[in-house]
């Protein structure tokens, strides 16, 4: 028999709807599989309230024939979007009892759809980090290990808490938020579906900001046709938001097509790094068999400033987070630190060095130093200049291609701690995701297979400007050529 | 005959010299002359119902922090959006200076740590501001100057302390914190502390003009940094220091000849300039040391990814050009040109755009006010009005008569119902009744006559009772005919029209 929890978004949706379950049932279920898996840290705070009450109005919805686009779906948020009345973390110290009085557009857009909310969602402190291990409220353990070996992995990173979560599926879906590669990168770890959409689809409103340029929510589900289905209530025009596209959101769901027949996929020469994993090589090669049997063309393309992205992106986003994180000094909210006898200045310092976490610091003074006079157009100027030339390195490639098809990272999940003390080693984890933020694209992965330790491993797509629904497409074609079903084996 | 009723004032002031050359403005030191060069940044609060970016109010006096968005106080995830309305009123602004406007201005941030500055970086425009080039025409003691303005930008203000409130604590008050405020930079064009008053009056000016900033600085709305620096004639700017937040046009001027004698003594005792911060100390009259160049703050000035380019069409800035009201400058030659007025009085007039409105409102109640009607109109608001306004301690805008009366008293005077000093006299009841000027002169009997048979019967008695000295009169001392008109003025109380006795005492003497 199936259990409630292994629907996802839209089967929960249409099982509603059919009333083949009740949207309580739903929320319970979930709530029971989140208060029974407390191992991998995946939440920050529970909200089953929240859930219960937007279950309640489902059903009622249900009864009255109002159903919403997401009626009685309970989700996970991650805990960097404010919500109104609850806790707001961005798994800090800093303001880890911050209760917004406000709600975030996209969580206000959910929630007006119908969709609860179980939990806040544990992820790196400020989004900072790609193994969840930057976290004040501790590291989140992916529900995934290899085979043999108990050790704890990472979920990746920043969304970890909502890969493991849907990965363990204890939730049907999260909201995630990517700046360089923190919705692909963890869901490619986890085995889940992960879409960032175009810089500007999404309104980062009431998201705490990392680097304003590159941030952007999307979804993470169990398949391409849930991310679908949310990115169609996260995504539109905010005025709020002045870097948000005033464009029409299309049906992406109603729209989604595995027929990729004459599409081109372009295959970018310089996602061949060194030291990529051979397991890798050989998933991408299965994913480009698998395009050419669902009668896409494959091309070979060039991105030749490639290999600049990971500088200039940890360059960009480190410059804006220091600003961005200038707001959090103990004046008027969250964490205050005053020892004794200090002036204004002793207390900045002593509420910023309590409160951040080493990474987020470590961002902070890079980002201090490559802003700096006489350093600012060495770093910071130079490397918005490569952010040009990438973002034209892919309208030249979008000339012969209609799509991408790329790595998600170089390696399958490591372990835990593995690569805590080394942060290039760690930074190096972005390398094929942050090329697309860099450029503002929507990109998505998607779970191909497994490697020999039975880890899943995904791949990414990468379109053009605004054309979320090729993405999907070809998702959705590998999706169903891949046919990964593997699950985490419950240990926890 | 109208204008003399009044005395006109003059046409330029007593203390101008030269013969019309206006005299350079020297310091003298130890070792020879110096010359000052000044340039001032304003800091001008927008007129606007909301802040810069976000939709709190900027009334000011309100409870403190009860115009507080969540966008002004930073909370965690707030965004800014840029309010149309204070973008129009820079462009509008930067119109009026004549200069260059741009179409795509950025928005950068500027960085630093601070109680008041909820961001903790304040959002401006460094490298791309929305105004270019400009300039705008001072007159100091009859000579016209022009003083380049670099640019104009708009930023964000901060908010206040309060350190007065709490014996070990202080306050913030976050009202003003993003409020939109305009900078504007002049170039290093003034050379004096009377060209620096000059142009900061004549900026006030035309910001109330465009009604784009209320100019008021005591209420903060409009403040100067002043950058000092002394050379000797013909040489290269010396180093300059900055006087920060000075908030009154003298403070201004003494500030600068105060700075600039103290870089004079700091040089001829052999020292140098250090490029650095100072304060103007306005009790002491003195400028102190704030911070040098070597503390200054790096401000770590990026642009603000939050914030799209601003990018301004044409529609828009027409719109914005089409908005404007004739500005000073215009006014004051179209004043000389049309209506006659002098130069001074036309200048007196248009320096502020509530006189110059009360002064049309005037003319408004004349169907075609002539240059006649014009010059009496403009003396009697320049002279009358404004006496009384000072002794009242009032300003025009809550003057006590209205400019229909005031049209009213000078329309009296115009068709000879009110003598000179019959209006004076009028006009002392206005101010006090607020009565209307013909009402006044009905009920008092305050009216000027020119009935002939009635004056003629006052002067043949008066001839008949001085005869000896029609006599003499008539056998050629001419003086005394002031002592005739006098004893008819006084017989009749000083209402008889002024020409008609005139008139009659001549035709009547020389039967």
């Amino acid at each position: 028999m199936t259990r409630l929890t292994d629907l996802g978004v839209t089967d929960l949706r249409d099982g509603i709807a059919k009333g083949d379950f009740s949207a309580r049932e739903v929320a319970e279920n979930f709530i029971n599989a989140t208060n029974e898996a407390e191992k991998l840290n995946a939440f920050i705070t529970l909200t089953p309230d929240h859930a219960l009450k937007q279950a309640e109005e489902a059903d009622k919805a249900r009864a009255s024939g109002q159903l919403k686009a997401l009626s009685g779906v309970p989700l996970g948020i991650k805990d960097l979007f404010c919500t109104n009345g609850y806790r707001t973390t961005a798994a800090s110290k800093i303001i880890g009892n911050f209760v917004p009085p406000y709600e975030s557009t996209i969580t206000e857009k959910l929630f007006a759809a119908g969709a609860g909310m179980i939990g806040k969602l544990n992820l790196d402190q400020f989004a900072m980090g790609s193994s969840n291990e930057t976290s004040a409220f501790g590291n989140v353990i992916s529900p995934w290990r290899q085979k043999n070996d108990d050790a704890a992995l990472t979920p990746g990173g920043s969304s970890g808490g909502s890969a493991a979560a849907v990965a363990a599926k204890i939730i049907p879906a999260a909201t995630g938020t990517d700046t360089g590669g923190s919705i692909r990168q963890p869901a490619s770890f986890t085995g889940i579906t992960g879409l960032k959409p175009t810089y500007g689809r999404c309104s980062r409103f009431g998201v705490i900001a990392f680097a304003s340029s590159l941030d952007q929510a999307g979804p993470m589900a169990r398949s391409v046709k849930d991310c679908a289905a949310l990115l169609e209530v996260m995504a539109g025009f905010d005025p709020k938001d002045s870097t948000s596209a005033d464009v029409m959101v299309p049906n992406w769901e109603k729209l989604l097509s595995s027929d990729i027949r004459g599409k081109k996929i372009g295959i970018p020469k310089e996602y061949r790094v060194d030291g990529m994993a051979p397991e890798i090589e050989s998933l991408w090669q299965r994913g480009i068999q698998m395009m050419k049997e669902a009668g896409a063309e494959i091309v070979d393309v060039t991105l030749p400033h490639t290999r600049h992205a990971l500088a200039a992106y940890y360059i960009i986003a480190p410059a804006e987070a220091s600003s961005n994180l200038a707001r959090y000094d103990g004046v008027r909210y969250g964490e205050r630190q005053t020892p004794e006898g200090s002036n204004l200045a002793d207390m900045y310092s002593a509420t910023r060095a309590a409160g951040f976490g080493d990474e987020v610091k470590r961002r902070i003074m890079i980002g201090t130093y490559v802003l700096s006079a006489g350093f600012y157009d060495a770093y910071y100027i130079k490397a918005q200049k490569i952010r040009a030339l990438i973002a034209r390195d892919f309208e030249a490639a979008f000339d012969k291609c209609d799509l991408l098809l790329t790595p998600a990272t170089p390696t399958a999940a490591f372990a835990l701690g593995q690569k805590q003390d080394d942060p290039i080693a760690m930074y190096l984890n972005d390398v094929f995701t942050v090329p697309a933020s860099l450029a503002g694209l929507p990109a998505m992965t998607v779970p191909v297979g497994l490697n020999d330790q039975g880890l899943p491993l995904g791949l990414q797509l990468i379109g053009k400007p605004l054309d979320e629904q090729s993405v999907l497409n070809a998702g959705l074609a590998l999706e169903e050529r891949a046919g990964f079903t593997s699950q985490p084996e419950k240990w926890w | 005959m109208l204008a003399l009723l009044w005395k006109s004032v003059p046409d330029l002031p007593a203390s101008r010299k030269n013969g019309g050359k206006m005299e350079k403005y020297i310091l003298e030191g130890a070792t020879g002359s110096w010359e000052i060069v000044v340039g001032l940044e304003v800091h001008a609060q927008v007129i606007s119902k909301s802040k810069l970016f976000s939709g709190a109010a900027t009334a000011f006096g309100a409870e403190p922090n009860s115009q507080v968005s969540l966008i002004d106080a930073a909370m965690p995830g707030m965004l800014p959006v840029v309010n149309r309305e204070c973008i129009r009123q820079a462009v509008r602004t930067g119109i009026a200076i004549g200069a260059v406007i741009n179409r795509v201005s950025k928005f950068d941030r500027k960085n630093y740590f601070y109680a008041d500055l909820p961001q903790g970086y304040q959002i401006s425009q460094l490298y791309h501001p929305i105004v270019g080039e400009g300039s705008l025409l001072i007159d100091v003691d009859g000579e016209e100057r022009e003083i380049g303005i670099e640019r104009i930008h708009v930023e964000q203000d901060a908010g206040k302390l309060m350190h007065d409130q709490h014996p070990t604590k202080s306050y913030i008050d976050l009202n003003r914190a993003g409020i939109a405020l305009m900078e504007i930079v002049s170039k290093p064009d003034i050379r004096s502390p009377a060209e620096a008053g000059a142009y900061l009056r004549k900026l006030r000016a035309i910001l109330r003009y465009v009604g784009s900033c209320d100019g008021n600085m005591e209420e903060g709305s409009m403040r100067a940094d002043v950058n000092v620096s002394v050379r000797k004639a013909g040489e290269p700017f010396g180093t300059r220091c900055e006087i920060k937040n000075v908030n009154s046009v003298r403070f201004v001027q003494a500030a600068i000849e105060y700075e600039a004698r103290r870089q004079i003594e700091v040089i001829e005792d052999g020292g140098k300039i250090i490029q650095e911060t100072r304060l103007f100390d306005h009790d002491k009259g003195e400028t102190r040391s704030l911070r040098s160049k070597e503390d200054a703050h790096d401000y770590r000035y990026f642009p603000d990814p939050d914030l799209l380019p601003l990018e301004l069409p044409e529609s828009f800035i027409d719109e914005c050009r089409e908005s404007l009201p004739e500005l000073p400058d215009a006014k004051r030659q179209r004043y000389i040109t049309h209506l006659n007025l002098t130069p001074y009085t036309a200048s007196v007039i248009t320096a502020d755009h509530e006189t110059a409105a009360w002064f049309e409102a005037m003319l408004e109640y004349f169907k075609e006010p002539d240059a006649k009607i014009a010059t009496a109109a403009a003396n009697w608001l320049t002279s009358e009005l404004f006496g009384a306004l000072k002794k009242l301690g009032r300003d025009i805008t809550d003057s006590p008569v209205s400019p229909k009366q005031g049209a009213e008293l000078i329309a009296l005077v115009a068709d000879g119902t009110l003598s000179g000093s019959l209006a004076k006299q009028v006009f002392e009841i206005m101010l006090e009744t607020g009565q209307n000027p013909a009402d006044i002169a009905e009920e008092r009997g305050l009216k000027q006559t020119s009935d002939t048979g009635a004056i003629e019967e006052v002067i043949n008695k008066i001839l008949a009772d001085n005869q000896d000295k029609v006599e003499q009169y008539r056998s050629g001392k001419d003086k005394l005919f002031g002592f005739f008109v006098g004893q008819t003025m006084r017989a009749m109380a000083g209402k008889a029209n002024p020409a008609v006795v005139n008139e009659l005492l001549k035709k009547l003497l020389a039967a």
